[in-house]
């Protein structure tokens, strides 16, 4: 039996956790080389729950606000927020920093954290049914001393400790548990608030990870598979699942074949999950101080996308259109661009022009400009512009119109995998829906060459079409 | 103009832009000697 995949929902969850940014590798770098006083200036600039709910990036996100609100919103848009926006919208939430630490205390499967004993009393409410083993403000600064991480603000009240999984393992440290205990937290945080919206009552059979985490021991250092850790954490029983490591690229890469699965009739609801990078959080806070700005990376996102197969509603995943780049494609730009977005629309007779939106890397250009790292999105948009004008599609000058008719602004927070096309989806499938978009192209790249296996690059990219039904 | 000719390069790229192998091709294709060369990504 086979069917067309479609997604049918998209959900994210931002947990705002500025007292977790010191714990990011950027500011414990810094710490380590210039002293406490990093901790200070960080500490000074850290938002409130309410600005971060406000930020309208983050209201994009959660979909409360359509992403080309922002290209009439002045910028910096940190300075722009209202007084009140609400925390939950259509397409997920943001969450508080002691609901993000009691989903952290669920997470914690090996028994690892020892919560200090006044936060473990006040908690209590948020982690009903959950046996916190707690210590005394006094062990917890000797576990420290011991290789443990503390949890929280190094030089104020954090909420405990984690202790590492192995004395000697280095893939075990307490550092590298907490990372990924965060991934799992909010990766299941974002799965159990779709399956509490979309079709709660449908088993979900697979569960695809797509995270930057590398979750293993020291004999298999990223062995992976947190999609049923994360899924089993969001309280789901009939899921099998497994991980896709593609760098940035590995939700696109998952979506495809998720899509595939489901288009195979192998299973019938897959789920593309992710949590966030604790290791990003802060990256870029040394620009962040230096504009003047808030410490703009201080959420970590979470997300799950709903494949399932054709409902005659949801927009279709079009395999047909599904690229990837390949070893002996080229790796500059315009190369990437040609082979993602330009080669599969001419395969099916498209044109640039033909697609509504294109969903690129949506990296906030707030949290990357200060550290002198440019627009991302629109950086690509001009290159895929480009393309069309090299293709006679539209005539050089009309490049500006083509990236604000075709583009979008970034609006996602820089977790690594999590900006790569997907923060689109909810509004993707809006459009495509109730709107009237008729194609949406998703497209991500991944830089392999950071791990030193390759001077590759990697990209994916594929089709979503309007259901015509 | 900048004469690359006899010169020591520290060819950086980024992943966006230009990749650090095709600097190194450009800076070789002068003249000069790559002695560092990596590509990089500022997301």
């Amino acid at each position: 039996m086979t069917t067309r995949p479609v997604i049918r929902a998209a959900r994210f969850v931002l947990a705002h956790v500025p007292d977790l940014v010191y714990a990011g590798s950027k500011p414990r770098r810094e710490t380590a080389a210039r002293g406490r006083d990093v901790r200070a200036q960080i500490r000074s600039r850290l938002r409130t729950f309410r600005e971060a709910v406000a930020y309208a990036p983050h209201q994009v996100m959660i979909g409360n606000q359509a992403p080309e609100a922002l290209w009439d919103l002045p910028r910096p848009w940190h300075l722009h927020s209202p007084a009140e926006a609400p925390c939950e919208g259509p397409a997920g939430a943001v969450v508080d920093q002691p609901t993000f630490y009691a989903w952290l205390a669920r997470a914690d499967t090996a028994r690892l954290i020892r919560f200090d004993e006044a936060f473990a009393a006040e908690a209590g409410p948020l982690v009903r049914g959950a046996d916190l083993a707690t210590a005394s403000p006094d062990a917890l600064q000797s576990a420290v001393a011991s290789g443990a991480e503390p949890i929280g603000d190094p030089d104020g009240r954090g909420i405990g400790v984690l202790l590492p999984g192995h004395a000697q393992d280095e893939s075990l440290a307490a550092r590298v548990l907490l990372e990924n205990l965060a991934t799992k937290a909010t990766g299941a945080l974002a799965l159990r608030r779709l399956l509490d919206g979309v079709a709660g009552d449908e088993p979900v059979d697979f569960l695809l990870g797509c995270g930057e985490e590398a979750v293993g021991d020291r004999y298999q250092r990223g062995g992976g598979n947190l999609a049923k850790a994360i899924g089993e954490l969001a309280g789901i029983r009939t899921a099998g699942g497994a991980d896709v490591k593609a760098f940035c690229a590995g939700p696109v890469h998952a979506l495809i074949i998720a899509g595939s699965l489901v288009a195979s009739g192998l299973h019938r609801r897959v789920v593309v999950v992710a949590g966030g990078s604790l290791a990003k959080l802060g990256m870029k806070f040394l620009g962040h101080l230096a504009s003047g700005y808030p410490i703009l990376e201080d959420v970590l996102a979470g997300v799950a996308i709903d494949v399932a197969g054709d409902d005659g509603r949801s927009p279709i995943i079009n395999l047909d259109a599904a690229a990837v780049h390949r070893v002996g494609d080229g790796g500059a730009p315009h190369q990437m661009a040609a082979v993602l977005t330009k080669a599969p629309l001419r395969a099916r007779g498209l044109r640039l022009s033909d697609v509504d939106r294109f969903a690129v890397e949506l990296h906030n250009p707030d949290i990357t400009e200060p550290a002198g790292a440019g627009d991302v999105p629109q950086r690509n948009y001009k290159m895929i512009a480009a393309l069309a004008a090299q293709a006679a599609e539209i005539d050089r000058e009309g490049i500006p119109a083509f990236v604000r008719r075709h583009g979008l602004p970034g609006f996602s927070p820089t977790q690594g995998h999590i900006p790569s096309a997907i923060p689109y989806l909810p509004h993707a499938i809006a459009g495509l829906t109730t709107g009237r978009c008729r194609r949406v192209q998703l497209i991500a790249k991944g830089s392999l060459f950071l791990g030193r296996m390759t001077e590759m690059a990697d990209g994916a990219s594929f089709l979503l079409e309007r259901n015509a039904g | 103009m900048v004469d690359l000719r006899n010169k020591l390069v520290l060819a950086l790229g980024e992943r966006d832009g230009i990749p650090g192998q095709a600097l190194q091709a450009c800076a070789e294709s002068a003249g000069a000697r790559v002695v560092y060369v990596a590509t990089q990504c500022f997301v």
